[in-house]
């Protein structure tokens, strides 16, 4: 196995990622894993640059990173959650058994995907895949009915939202 | 130089790239010192007072055998310039304190958020036509890749604002994310306008598709999207975003004096705050080139060289200096904006911020966009005639209904209905006061 530029990042970003999801569960304090949280989406995105695949990468950032994380981190805040030292058992069951079914079923999954990943070697998109002009066109012509479902449905939420914030308290 | 050329050629790339970035961030960190002066004289002229005039002048003196005698008795004034130096010294030779019962970790970080975010905005500018030297990176989606970064920026005066464990740093942080949220839709919107007309989301062909002549028949002026009806209403909207986005008066809710004594920052001091100082003027002035970028044309001056027989300007133009002597030139013309614009208005209520960004701005934007469109299509089908008129009488009737829904009957009918978070507390009180036995008076 060749060790290519491409490789060496792959590596560093892949890391951090994996570092920092595990601190999204290994952090007590709900403001730490909300960042941890945060770091893995924009380490994220770097991975899709790093396939030249910018427009995902970006909106991976955009998307997650700015917006929906900063209103996580906002409700977290607001409702002041500090480190839970109520809620720790000493011997606790359910350790032991899920921590069987989680081995369990990464074991499963990986038996499926690592076989074909290792024979990948610097897997790359071709030139145009993934640019906007791309992805535009192709929205806007094969899946127009489904992106105007999901619009609607979105609209629909924010009816719904505007409707239950709206009920008057008397 | 030959050297570099025959080393691997990876390692070539990433040595550009790397040269590139020296390249982006230069222009915009050496400057700081300087607009923070020219900040506080011109405010001071505007508000009839002097401001830092003195720091730094020289008198040398009449008697002393210790001065050369050509010397003697001159004075060298530098205007001041060298308060903004006298006081980055002082804030980083100044004790470091840090409260108590802070979250230390993330009170770090806070501040190199901030700065992160001021430093990498500028990443797909470009700053003149030569293409050895900027963008650091020319993506496809360079005006994306600015509305992810400024995004961030609400990160850093969070978390600054969580970790103080502070109530007022709280109610900063909170006001900032909130408004950071609020104006980031309409400046999206904004800024979609543009890229349909542009038919790009790369920084630098949307300064390339303002080179030609204006609405395609005014020969000697430039295609600048300011110039255009659809990039006059964009480039309004976004302005106001971008003061809003740099948390600049009349927009800076997050770090009211007289309510929250310093919002966000009010316990760093020192280096800390100084970095968030410099990161604010920093995106000041990387926002002014966004910008100017996208509304003014990026790095050319507003003439169309070739039509008036002044060939040798275009090639000025496109080298490295000349490009980035006009974005310096439209850096500042933005500064002296944001300036003027501090001295001018007072500061919004909270309500009042969000009525703008919510109800007026992001509701403007999206028509905006709607007549864009329709411009676009029936001009590509119809020829340009029919599109000007058809988009003309769009933009009326989307003033007619924008006038018809601010009249006053129908706000006050808006107003009763809307979901105001300001007005709620009061009349579920004034209920509880109808519905009690007027016995008991108070």
């Amino acid at each position: 196995m060749k060790l290519t530029p491409e490789l060496i990042i792959f590596g560093m970003l892949a890391g951090m990622a994996a570092l920092s999801a595990v601190g999204v569960v290994a952090f007590k304090n709900a403001v730490r894993s909300a960042l941890c949280l945060v770091f893995t989406f924009f380490i994220l995105g770097f991975l899709y640059f790093a396939l030249h695949m910018e427009m995902l990468g970006i909106t991976q950032i955009v998307v997650y990173t700015g917006a929906i994380m900063v209103l996580f981190l906002f409700v977290i805040m607001l409702l002041n959650l500090g480190a839970s030292h109520v809620l720790e058992e000493k011997s606790d069951p359910k350790k032991v058994v899920g921590l069987t079914f989680g081995v369990a079923l990464a074991v499963l999954l990986a038996s499926q995907i690592v076989p074909i990943l290792i024979k990948v070697q610097a897997p790359k998109a071709m030139p145009q895949f993934g640019s906007p002009q791309v992805i535009g066109s192709i929205l806007f012509t094969d899946y127009v009915y489904p992106f105007e479902a999901v619009s609607v449905l979105l609209l629909l939420g924010i009816v719904g939202s505007v409707l239950l914030a709206k009920r008057r308290l008397s | 130089m030959d050297w570099l050329r025959s080393l691997d050629p990876t390692l070539q790339d990433v040595l550009a790239a790397l040269g590139r970035a020296i390249l982006a961030i230069i222009p915009v960190f050496a400057p700081v010192p300087f607009i923070i002066w020219y900040e506080r004289r011109l405010l001071s002229w505007m508000q009839d007072r002097i401001g830092p005039n003195r720091t730094g002048n020289i008198t040398f003196s009449r008697t002393s055998k210790m001065i050369p005698s050509f010397l003697k008795g001159k004075k060298f004034k530098l205007f001041g310039l060298a308060q903004s130096i006298a006081d980055g010294i002082k804030l980083f030779t100044k004790e470091d304190i840090m409260p108590t019962k802070t979250d230390k970790f993330l009170f770090i970080l806070g501040p190199l958020i901030a700065l992160f975010v001021a430093l990498t905005l500028g990443g797909t500018i470009p700053w003149s036509g030569d293409r050895r030297f900027t963008p650091v990176a020319d993506i496809n989606v360079g005006l994306l890749y600015v509305m992810a970064i400024s995004s961030l920026g609400a990160y850093g005066l969070v978390l600054a604002g969580y970790s103080s464990n502070n109530k007022y740093s709280l109610l900063g942080a909170l006001r900032a994310s909130a408004q950071l949220i609020s104006y980031e839709l309409a400046m999206g919107v904004s800024l979609a306008a543009m890229v349909m007309v542009t038919g790009s989301l790369k920084m630098t062909e949307i300064v390339a598709a303002q080179e030609g002549p204006l609405l395609g028949f005014i020969g000697f002026l430039p295609n600048w999207n300011i110039f255009t009806p659809f990039g006059l209403v964009s480039g309004f909207i976004f302005l106001i975003c971008i003061f809003a986005e740099t948390n600049r008066p009349p927009f800076d809710l997050a770090e009211a004096e007289n309510e929250l004594v310093a919002g966000y920052h009010t316990e760093y001091s020192t280096k800390r705050w100084g970095l968030f100082m410099m990161a604010e003027y920093m995106a000041m002035f990387t926002f002014s080139m966004v910008f100017s970028t996208v509304f003014l044309g990026g790095y050319h001056l507003p003439l169309r060289w070739e039509a008036i027989g002044m060939d040798f300007m275009t090639s000025i133009e496109n080298s490295y200096l000349g490009g980035l002597s006009v974005m310096m030139l439209k850096g500042v013309v933005g500064l002296t904006l944001y300036i003027w614009v501090r001295a001018t208005y007072p500061r919004f209520r909270y309500d009042q911020l969000m009525n703008l960004g919510w109800k007026f701005l992001l509701p403007v934007a999206t028509g905006n966009l709607i007549v864009t469109a329709t411009w676009i299509m029936i001009t590509k089908v119809y020829g340009a005639a029919p599109g000007w008129m058809f988009s003309f009488g769009l933009y009326a009737v989307a003033v007619a209904v924008f006038v018809l829904l601010r009249s006053k009957k129908s706000t006050q009918y808006l107003d009763t209905r809307s979901v105001d978070m300001i007005n709620q507390p009061a009349r579920r009180t004034v209920d509880l006061v109808e519905s009690k036995p007027e016995e008991v008076p108070a």
